[in-house]
């Protein structure tokens, strides 16, 4: 066994004389693929929120025939007056597009596979090929999810969390194909889930470049690794949980059938097993990339980057034995209750202890307010009354009353919405010069965010009070109860903010679309940020660098003392760095 | 690849300028992707468990439904096809890459890799055998077919009638999709064998592809040793 | 419209509308702390030609301070909520006394048999009546919880009392009334197509009303 110093692995020279097929269509390039990832993606993100103004039509003016509803059939609202079983389809459907084909590709679909090579310096990720089949069954996946409308029988109506036996049995659902090919779609999407976290996980451990030690990777990249490992153990139960569900449903078995020695709370605990560790998925993509924002637009390193990185860990460690907080009224074993809460409870520490960090960062830091931090300031004043409604359900007792009602759903939408998505916002803006070589209106970014925050605070914000009314969740007719009819004008008011809120998106639609062929061209560095992406021109190109960068420091060195501008890239050399030890590198 | 004026071990690269795992890209995604076929099959032997040890009354004894000679017979065949795999790789290993060499006789990895996929495929063949008779006989994932010979069992009360569909449920599920995977397996290493080992592009310094199917094939086959005692004897 | 929480009418309302209150006022502060800091921040520290940015990558002590502080306060949270759980909804919490009614819960109605005037259920006295749960002010009542078909929850927000009802399995939920009225019970686990008319009435008798009742209503047999 010989071993040979290779010379440094040389990307291709670029003239790249693929076809167009092959760039755009079956690319193999991460930044393509993350792309991809970001069209479709928020093309679901789009079919979520017109799934919601529709419920937000009933649940504000039952019984009257919606705007627009007389292009859908007698089968769902027939005269354009909504049908309780299509309300409840439209519940289901936005549930599951919003988490498994809008938020939780966005976040990892997208960044971990546009972010993660450029910035530890490699030239793509460690299996292109396989990183582009993830990228196509996600998609097969939610091509296979919509059919689901055009069925017989219609759309799954058993909500996203699909719980057993109503989602097992078609004739106590009324939903057949439907909810068959949810299970089917899932599937595929957890392959695509598990494929990608392949690749993200190998790549990081295995492909950093010269001088980007673990404690020198940005937050975002942290947090991407620590999600891929989430999704890539969590996934998989997801997966077994929705087979035995399919087979219930289709060959018989009895899993959650209780008349047969099944146990329905068995899918609970298995979808949940899955579900809490998906929502860290959901959120600590996000943390990262406003981490890296937040010091940027403070011109300050993070404060705290060790116990950043500690947290990020421990939530998810934590995540893994709090699952039974979305069961505490399942039946189980009351003692469980008990043992859950207290998991749950801590694992509000960790996230405590970014938000101080982040508040920490911004003090005595030198603000710019461009779009990205904006949003990133944003996420930490929404995400932490998102955080804090959530120590409410943790107290089992209070829970006991809350639980199922509008109070949960505000929380999560705090979380997804308050938290994740102004995240999304900010990032899309952040890294588009990158993606894309040109920059997004700052102006209508501006107004953007402004209206955003104001509509959905007014949207999202009085569905606590709904809540601690009593008023239960998945209800297509709350005026059905003499205690919820009182509330009327306050669901008028939410659906009325809710419209607003999402002609705002059209906004950052027009925005985003509208750069991509008129916005101003996009200089290298537009953040002045120090991450190794922005030693690249702009768009990035194919095999990114011809040599990888060498890393000389951490990538938050922003007002360092020792250069007269305010940022200090991890890529560039002053007189006093010594090149990384450097062992002698091969070419795989 | 790398321009390089001697061959590289591929085995065992020099470190990249930051160190990983000190293992090549290919065995790392490997086992990476093992640990989510860890996490799946405990989400289906993990309920099983729990079903079984839950279940409303006793469930069927070991032998009453299975044929259990006739699945020791497949354990058996598909250990030695993990033996055969341990056997390709050390061929390679050692730069054995022929098919047969007699006198000394030796096999090499084109020989002992084929081994390993006919027995892979003999162990499917013969579970496939399995279903297709214990479907004839009338156990199915949904319990006993009625009229038939199981739903006799279940009558007589040899089988515990409450926990016969649990029993078929469970069955079929665990050893349907492990026998699933030892397909994928098959075809995996199949393509490996036409594509690359038959044309020679595996030696003793680049042969990770036999290193990393025999990290799958050796997952497959203590998934299945796991599932034959659960299963099949207790 | 009313913008806090329901009318107090269970031995529980009190104890879980406190918990919610002292979670309320712990993280009201934090929130405070959070959002007044972010505002002021935002307007001190914004950026300013000439001026630089203080350079620190942190600082151990406010570290510890921050995680020390949530923590504790997290620990005690879940010592107070537990002693609550426990009895509320734990394995010997059913008081022994309590009034027994049993509950079946179908896709879309609440099925409840009233043991009759001996008191006990799987008598033959037992009648059962749809969607109307009739209880006695002040006593303990223990609802054995069942379900035909699919996951149904028993939620009755003036008795802050709710409870998964799930089929094969058969669950015990107390609760002691204290408030004599007449109130709604919901279902609160999505059950299907009518889980949103899958409503009933909760009836709070004095026990001189609950006796005349259940003397009447004993004799009519099962009504709707």
């Amino acid at each position: 066994m010989t071993t040979v110093a290779a010379t440094s692995h040389v990307a291709h020279a670029h003239h790249d004389d693929r076809s167009f097929v092959r760039k755009y269509i079956f690319s193999t390039d991460h930044k393509i693929i993350g792309i991809q990832f970001l069209f479709v993606s928020l093309f679901f993100l789009l079919v979520g929120g017109l799934l919601a103004m529709q419920m937000r039509w009933q649940l504000a003016f039952p019984g009257k025939p919606m705007p627009g509803g007389g292009i859908l059939p007698d089968t769902m609202a027939p005269g354009g007056v909504l049908l309780p079983e299509y309300y409840i389809q439209l519940v289901t459907m936005h549930g599951t597009f919003m988490v498994f084909f809008a938020i939780m590709p966005l976040l990892v679909g997208v960044y971990a596979n546009f972010l993660i090579p450029l910035k530890i310096g490699a030239h793509d990720m460690a299996f292109p090929r396989i990183n582009m089949a993830s990228f196509w069954s996600a998609l097969l996946a939610g091509l296979i999810m919509l059919a689901g409308f055009f069925v017989p029988d219609g759309a799954p109506r058993a909500g996203w969390t699909s719980y057993a036996p109503l989602s097992a049995r078609p004739d106590l659902s009324g939903a057949s194909y439907g909810q068959m090919l949810w299970c089917i779609s899932l599937v595929f999407l957890g392959l695509s889930s598990i494929l990608g976290s392949l690749n993200y996980i190998t790549t990081i451990i295995n492909n950093r470049a010269p001088g980007m030690t673990w404690f020198r990777m940005p937050l975002s990249v942290w947090a991407l690794f620590i999600t891929a490992i989430l999704g890539l153990l969590a996934l998989p139960v997801l997966s077994g949980a929705v087979i035995m569900l399919l087979f219930d449903q289709t060959i018989g078995t009895h899993f959650f059938d209780p008349v047969a020695g099944g146990q329905a709370l068995l899918w609970q605990h298995l979808f949940w097993f899955f579900g809490h560790p998906e929502v860290y998925i959901l959120i600590l993509p996000a943390m990262g990339m406003v981490s890296d924002i937040i010091a940027n637009g403070s011109r300050k390193p993070i404060f705290g980057y060790h116990s950043m990185v500690f947290a990020i860990v421990a939530i998810a460690f934590l995540g893994w034995i709090v699952w039974g907080h979305h069961m505490f009224m399942s039946g189980m074993n009351p003692t469980l209750g008990s043992s859950f809460m207290v998991s749950t409870l801590i694992i509000a520490v960790p996230s405590a202890i970014k938000t101080f960090n982040w508040m920490g960062t911004m003090w005595r830091g030198n603000l710019r307010f461009h779009v990205p931090m904006l949003n990133a300031v944003a996420f930490v004043a929404m995400f932490v009354i998102g955080g804090l409604s959530g120590i409410f359900m943790a107290a089992t007792p209070v829970d006991m009353f809350i639980h199922d009602t509008a109070f949960i759903v505000a929380h999560l939408h705090y979380v997804l919405f308050g938290g994740s998505l102004f995240a999304l916002f900010g990032a899309i803006t952040y890294w588009y010069p990158k993606m894309f070589g040109k920059l997004m209106s700052e102006r209508w970014g501006k107004v953007h965010f402004w209206l955003t925050f104001l509509f959905y605070n007014c949207t999202f914000f009085p569905m606590h009070i709904l809540g601690m009314a009593g008023e239960m969740r998945r209800i297509y007719d709350p005026s059905q109860y003499t205690f919820l009819q009182p509330y009327q004008p306050m669901r008028v008011f939410i659906t009325v903010s809710a419209y607003l809120l999402f002609a705002t998106q059209l906004i950052f639609f027009v925005n985003f679309w509208w750069s991509l062929f008129k916005g101003k061209k996009a200089p290298q560095n537009p953040w002045e940020d120090n991450g190794l992406e922005w030693s690249l021109p702009a768009p990035a190109p194919h095999g990114n660098w011809e040599t990888v960068p060498t890393v000389y420091r951490g990538p938050y060195e922003f007002s360092s003392p020792q250069v007269p501008e305010d940022y200090l890239p991890q890529y560039r050399k002053l007189p006093t760095d010594r090149e990384p030890a450097r062992a002698p590198v091969a070419g795989h | 690849m790398a321009h390089a004026t001697a061959t590289v071990d591929m085995m065992h690269p020099p470190a990249p300028a930051e160190r990983g795992l000190d293992v090549y890209n290919n065995k790392l995604g490997m086992w990476v992707f093992l640990a989510s076929e860890v996490m799946f099959f405990t989400a289906l032997i993990g309920s099983y468990i729990i079903l079984r040890f839950s279940a409303p009354g006793a469930w069927a004894p070991p032998g009453k439904v299975l044929n259990v000679p006739v699945t020791a017979f497949n354990t058996f065949l598909l250990i030695c096809s993990s033996m055969t795999m341990v056997k390709a790789y050390a061929a390679v290993a050692d730069g054995q890459t022929h098919f047969l060499r007699f006198r000394p006789f030796s096999g090499g990895l084109k020989f002992w890799m084929l081994a390993t996929i006919i027995g892979g495929a003999m162990f499917v063949g013969v579970q496939a055998y399995e279903y297709t008779h214990l479907v004839h006989h009338g156990f199915l994932p949904s319990g006993a077919r009625e009229g038939s010979e199981v739903a006799e069992l279940v009558a007589s009360g040899v089988v515990p009638a409450a926990t016969i569909g649990l029993y078929g449920s469970t069955f079929y599920t665990m050893t349907g999709f492990h026998g699933f995977h030892v397909t994928c397996g098959v075809i995996s290493m199949t393509y490996l064998y036409v594509t690359k080992a038959l044309r020679g592009k595996y030696s003793r310094y680049d042969y990770r592809g036999v290193e990393v199917i025999g990290l799958y094939w050796h997952f497959v086959d203590l998934v299945w040793i796991i599932l034959f005692t659960i299963v099949y004897l207790i | 419209m009313h913008w806090w929480l329901p009318l107090k009418g269970s031995t529980f309302a009190g104890e879980i509308d406190g918990l919610f209150l002292a979670i309320l006022i712990i993280t009201g502060i934090a929130f405070v702390i959070v959002e007044l800091g972010l505002l002021w921040f935002v307007v001190k520290y914004r950026a300013r030609p000439g001026r630089k940015a203080y350079y620190t990558h942190g600082s151990t002590r406010a570290e510890v301070i921050w995680t020390a502080i949530p923590a504790v306060t997290m620990v005690a949270l879940g010592l107070i909520s537990n002693h609550y759980w426990v009895k509320i909804k734990g394995r010997n919490s059913v008081p022994p006394n309590a009034y027994p009614i049993a509950i079946h819960a179908k896709q879309f109605e609440w099925q409840v048999t009233y043991p009759g005037p001996d008191g006990r259920l799987g008598t033959a006295d037992d009648f059962e009546v749809r969607n109307q749960l009739h209880v006695p002010v002040g006593r303990p009542v223990v609802i054995h919880l069942t379900s035909e078909d699919v996951i149904h929850s028993f939620f009755v927000p003036v008795f802050r009392v709710k409870q998964d009802a799930v089929p094969g399995m058969n669950i015990n939920v107390w609760f002691q009334a204290t408030v004599p009225g007449t109130y709604e019970l919901g279902c609160a686990e999505l059950c299907g197509l009518g889980h949103y008319r899958m409503r009933a009435q909760v009836f709070v008798h004095t026990q001189e009303e609950f006796d005349a009742w259940m003397k009447q209503a004993a004799k009519g047999g099962a009504t709707s």
